[in-house]
This record gives C-alpha cells, structure tokens and sequence, in this order.
C-alpha cells in the first residue's frame, strides 16, 4: 500500500498543472494590485530612499558637486536656530486649522443634517470650495485681504478701519488658517455628514422617552458614534495641515519676519531657492518623522476615545 | 533564375540604399539642438528671437535653437531645478541678483574666446564696468545682453490736479532732488490717489530700494561684498527718510496696499525705461520720463542687467557659445536693443536709441538712457544672494510698521547676513 503510494505521488505531480485556481487568482489579485504598489514604490519609497540618502551630502547643484557629508546636514539641523519658530509657526498653524476645520465641519454638518426644502443647495454650497483649484482660491483672497482690498472695504461701510491682514504677525497667520480652513472645511463636513446620518435614529427615540436634552443626546449618542469619523478626520486635517505650502507661497512668501514660515515653507527655501538640496533633504527627514510620529499617537489613541459598535 | 535576379536586385538595392541610410545617420547625429530658458514671454522679444536662430542657421544649417519661456517671479528656481534633475539648458538668462552665483560656481561656460574670435565682434566696445558683474579673472561667462537703466515716470495729470509741482517743473527750476519729489508725490497721496512706488518692490524685493537709497550713498554691503553696511548712517538716514514718507507723509502707498501706476492711478513710479511699453495706449494720460532726483550724497543712477550664459555641462556647449556670439554681435544687438538697452559704445547715442525708443523724446534719451547706462551701478548682488535676499527681506518687515526702530533692526539685520557674506 505504502509502495503504491509512492509510486503515486510523483505521477500525479506530473500530471497536475502549474497553473493552479489558487496559483491563478494570486496572480489575478498582483496584477490588480501591481499598478498601485508600482506606484508606491517608484513615486513614495524610492523618493523616500534617495531624500534620506541625500540628506547625507551636500549637493552644490550650480558646480555639480555632490559630497559625502555624513551627519554634518543634521547637525546643521540642530543648530539651525531659525528652526524653533519655523517650528513654532507650523505648531501654531496646525493647531489653529485643526481645532477651526473640525469644529466649524461638525457644527455646518449638525445644521445641515436636516430633512428641510433646499438643504441641498447649502451643502453644495459649503462643499463647492473643494473642488475650486487651491491657487486661484488663494490668489483671490489675497486680493480680498490686502489693506485696500475686499475685506477692509466691507469693515469700512460699518465704519471699522479693517488691520493690514497679510503685514501685520498675528492676523497673516490668522489669514493664512481662515482661507485654508474655508477651503476644505466641505470636506470634513460631507464626511460628518455621512457619520450623522449613519446613527441609528431609534437610539435618539430611546433618549428622548428616557427625557435627555438635545445636548445629552450629542455629547452620549452623536459624539461617541461618530468618533471613527472624529479620528479620521483628524489624522487628515493634521497631516494635510503639515503639508501647508501654496497659501503661504502666495499669501505671504513666509512673513512678516518669519511668522508664517512653516515647515514645508521653509524647506522649499532651502532646497529649491538657497540650492541647499541636501539641507532641504534633512527638513523634509524630519517633516517625516513628525508626521510618522504624529499619526502613529493618533492611532494609538483611538483606543481610548474611539467607540466602535463592534 | 527568376529567384536569383530577385536576389541581385534586392542586393543592388541595399548597397545603393544603405550608404543613404548611413548619410541621414550620421546628419541626424550631427543635428544639433539648443535649447534657452528665458524669463519673457512676449510675442514680439519671442519674434525677433526666431528670427536670430533662423539667421544663425543658415551658416549653421544642422543647429535649431528654441526658447523656453520660464515664469518671471520664479525663474531662478526653475532653472536651478531644471539643472538638478539633470535637464540643464544649453543656453539661459541670467539675473543680475544670480550672476554672482552663476559666476562663480564654474556653471558657466567661458565665453570670451569664442566672442573675441566672432569676426566683426568687437567685444572691447562693451565697457568694463558692464561685465564686471558677469566676469571672473578676466574671462567673461556670460554676456550682459541688457542694461536698463531706471528712471522716473510722471503721471503729470494727477499732479497738476493736486496742484502739486511737476518734476519737468522741478527739473528746469533746478530743484528735483528727493525732499522736493516727496513732497509732490505726498501732495496726490493725499488726493487719495497713489504717491511714489518703487515699482515690483512690494516690501519684498528690497533690492530694487537702491534706487532710491543710493541717493544717500548707502549699499546693503561694502564693496568687496564681505562686511555688512546696512546699520551704517547713510542706510540710517535713506531708510529713516522712506519710513517717514510711507507712513506721515503717505507719499509712497504702504505694505498692503496695491496701486499700479500704469493704469493711471498713481503720481510717479520709479522702473526701468523698458516698461515704457506699459503705458495705456486706450486712455493715455500725460506722462513724462525723468532721472532718478538728487538724493543728499548727490546725482546717481541704477541700472538692472540680464545676461546670458551658456551651461558648462551641455553637450553643445561650444557650438551654444557661438550662438551666443551671433545673437549679441553688433548688427543683432542693435535689434535686440529696441526692447534691452545695450551696454555697446556703437549704440550708446541718440540717433540709434530713438529709432528703437520711439516712445521717448531726445532729452529723455540723453538724460535718463544714456547717462544712466553710462554712469548706473548695478542693482545689489553677492553670491548665495537668495538666502541673503531672504533673511533681509524677513528683517525689513520690522521696519515697514509705523513704530519701526530703524537703526535697531538693520543693526539685527547685519548680525543675521553677516555670515553669509563672508562665505
């Protein structure tokens, strides 16, 4: 018996073809996914690889020069004594554009989630900006916030006399998180949307025959199960603000001073205007490192304040 | 037998055609392609480009040239990178501001052998002080193919409506210094209306405020490029001076405030005579053109250069150099002079700049063109002059408020670039 068996085994083998179900669907599947992992490797990783590896030299782009420097880039980066308020500005930023597109997207979704005549046209409304190229966004309220622009003029008619927006430190920074929180705030808003309208409505029956206020109900019924949709758009708008470069291009190129020199900003200096490649490198290292960081404790903590139904 | 002639003819047939293919080979190997980043874009500078390459060709039949126009604000970054990724022109523009940079770090292909061995080329017409800035050790790397000077335009209608003094008045009365241009550009900034502007400087690109602090001598840093002179007293005063007529006499329309003078709504604007080309054509104002006034350290003049170099590492370097040569030899520079001003001695004089300048009169010529050219430093510049430009402009923005400590932020502004021209 044991005998035939083995004399079996290699027969069937033989007979039995290369190309298996299996062996055809795993292959079906990496073809599918073959243009995005491609893509990720040749556009992600491999940029990836080579910004850290310039990062170790310094590369003179005018005499073609490019020299094994080591650490000498990150030792600049310490150093770098501008750093803290380039850091301070994109702290400052971040914060201020996560805390206003949230709230103003959770507020504009609660009042748009309603079943009245027309309500269409607010949401369109509200989502349109979206979809309006950030540069020509940017540009127009850059005309709106000039001294003699728009914006002044309006305060004018009620007799205020509007501050220089885009010169002064405190309102250009102001300025620079209003127009990109106006910009995507339909986003985050459409999103909450879908969440509000994902909540069970008996949950708020059960609530109000049990006599909880509209406020009870939100902060123990819409707040919990909207909080994957909380954490998501959170991580977004936090990595989206990091990211922050054509408002501050074309608003501010930066200023006044150095207050609205955010990260990205300040690297694009660096490596594209001052031809510091491979200091630019040693920025964008770090810009990786904060958003690693950042998005990994956002992870980390959903544990704690995320509800899952599951 | 049938098979055999068909062998032979197909035979026959080769040898004839293959030494052809060889022929349009090697003439495709021999085509040779040049390429120029250039920052304008217009149609007529465009057209009187192509007609240069056309006349470069037909001595030259296997080389095209073509020009690729980059956007003006940031046209630097665009060359440098084009240069990284390894796509450098074979030819580009130069900003007086870069040339230093683009000098100094051997990018630049050395030009003067090439121009001096061009028949009929007369390089030694083209004055020392005009491609300082473009040579190292005696050899040039790029020609200065523009040199405008800047000069005043005059709205006279609004000032005559403010019933401020003219500086056509100012001038024959022998009082147009700075106190008195102020003081008439302060006169229609109280009409509502806008005073002076120093035209693209937009409390960004403080470079172009030599024309007005060079007046009082001063200079952002000494001649040898290595000490800072911003904190120094004639900076002091020019700075004190401009600070006062933005923000008491609202004579120079403040940070924020957009107002072009092309369309008429401001009394003068300080540009260089090339855009001259600007002024309304549809409803004309009275418009005059005037030297920069007399500051306290006297009469002076600034002029702006462009030039153009060819790139080092181009597979066509030498054959780019002599296309170079070509387009800024004496007959082609007297074309391109109708829309940049040439640093040529042969074209310095009225007769040819009128005819290229039919916008301005003689006297116009004569006094804000030739002696512009003729007696004008050259706007600032200084090697790694980005960041330079850069960390001053981030310094200046203290003193554009109404409650600027002047002396105390340009004293900061030297301790922030004075190590970066000693490098």
């Amino acid at each position: 018996m044991a005998v035939a068996q083995d004399h079996a085994r290699p027969e069937s083998r033989s007979s039995s073809p290369f190309w298996t179900i299996a062996r055809r669907d795993s292959l079906a599947g990496f073809l599918f996914i073959a243009p995005q992992v491609i893509g990720i490797i040749v556009f992600v990783l491999i940029p990836l690889g080579l910004v850290f590896w310039y990062s170790l030299h310094e590369w003179n782009v005018l005499a073609n020069t490019f020299t094994y420097t080591g650490a000498q880039n990150y030792r600049m980066l310490i150093e770098d004594t501008n750093l803290v308020e380039v850091l301070g500005a994109t702290a400052i930023f971040s914060a201020g554009l996560v805390v206003l597109n949230l709230s103003l997207a959770l507020l504009l979704a609660v009042l748009l989630n309603q079943k009245l005549a027309g309500i269409t046209i607010f949401r369109t409304l509200f989502f349109s900006p979206v979809v309006v190229s950030l540069v020509a966004w940017t540009i127009v309220w850059g005309f709106l916030l000039q001294k003699n622009g728009g914006i002044n003029g309006m305060l004018q008619v009620f007799g205020i006399e509007g501050p220089n927006w885009l010169r002064e430190e405190t309102t250009a920074m102001i300025s620079v998180i209003v127009v990109q929180v106006f910009k995507n705030v339909g986003l985050n808003m459409i999103l909450f949307l879908a969440a509000l309208q994902g909540v069970p409505n008996e949950l708020y029956e059960a609530a109000r025959i049990d006599g909880a206020p509209a406020s009870r109900q939100f902060r123990r019924i819409t707040l919990p199960l909207i909080s994957p949709t909380i954490l998501l758009t959170s991580i977004i708008t936090i990595v989206g603000s990091l990211q922050v470069f054509a408002q501050i291009a074309v608003l501010t190129q930066g200023g006044p001073g150095m207050s609205t020199t955010v990260l990205v900003y300040y690297l694009y200096q660096q490596a594209f205007q001052f031809h510091l490649f491979g200091y630019g490198s040693t920025l964008s290292i770090l810009l990786f490192v904060i958003v690693a960081v950042l998005t990994f404790a956002q992870w980390q903590m959903r544990k704690r304040i995320v509800f899952y139904e599951s | 037998m049938n098979y055999h002639r068909t062998l032979k003819s197909a035979v026959a047939a080769l040898a004839i055609a293959m030494p052809l293919g060889w022929a349009s080979i090697a003439n495709a190997q021999d085509a040779v392609n040049l390429r120029m980043t250039i920052w304008s874009a217009n149609e007529a500078h465009l057209k009187l480009f192509n007609e240069i390459a056309v006349g470069f060709k037909k001595d030259h039949p296997n080389v095209t040239v073509t020009y690729e126009s980059l956007p003006f604000d940031t046209y630097t970054t665009a060359l440098t990178t084009q240069i990284a990724g390894g796509n450098a022109p074979d030819m580009a523009w130069i900003f007086e501001t870069a040339a230093y940079d683009f000098v100094n770090s051997g990018a630049l292909y050395p030009l003067t052998d090439t121009l001096k061995a061009s028949p009929g080329y007369n390089l030694e017409e083209v004055s020392a002080t005009a491609t300082e800035r473009w040579s190292k050790d005696g050899v040039l790397y790029a020609y200065p193919f523009s040199t405008s000077p800047f000069g005043v335009f005059v709205n006279n209608h609004l000032i005559k409506a403010a019933g401020a003094k003219t500086p056509a008045e100012l001038i024959a009365a022998g009082q147009w210094d700075w106190e008195q241009a102020i003081s008439t550009a302060s006169a229609v900034g109280k009409t509502g209306k806008g005073g002076l502007i120093v035209r693209d400087f937009n409390y960004q690109m403080w470079q172009n405020v030599a024309s007005v602090w060079d007046g009082w001598g001063a200079s952002p840093w000494s001649a040898d490029g290595k000490t800072c002179t911003m904190a120094e007293k004639p900076m002091v005063d020019a700075l004190t001076f401009i600070h006062d007529a933005i923000f008491e006499k609202k004579a120079i329309p403040g940070p924020g405030e957009n107002i072009d003078f092309f369309a008429g709504n401001a009394a003068m604007t300080i540009t260089q005579i090339s855009r001259a080309s600007l002024l309304p054509k549809d409803n004309p104002f009275s418009w005059d053109l005037v030297p920069l006034p007399k500051g306290p350290a006297g009469d002076y003049a600034l002029i702006g250069q462009a030039g153009i170099g060819v790139m080092q590492a181009g597979k066509n370097a030498k054959t780019a150099a002599e296309f170079v040569a070509y387009m800024t030899n004496p007959e082609n520079s007297a074309k391109l002079s109708q829309f940049f001003p040439s640093a040529r001695k042969s074209l310095l004089n009225a007769e040819v700049l009128k005819k290229t300048n039919p916008l301005l009169s003689q006297e116009q010529i004569d006094k804000v063109v030739i002696s512009g050219i003729e007696t004008g430093k050259v706007i600032p510049g200084h090697t790694g002059f980005a960041q330079i430009q850069q960390a001053v402009r981030s310094g200046l923005d203290a003193v554009w408020r109404p409650d600027a400590d002047i002396a105390g932020t340009l004293q900061k502004i030297c301790g922030q670039i004075g190590p970066l021209l000693k490098r």
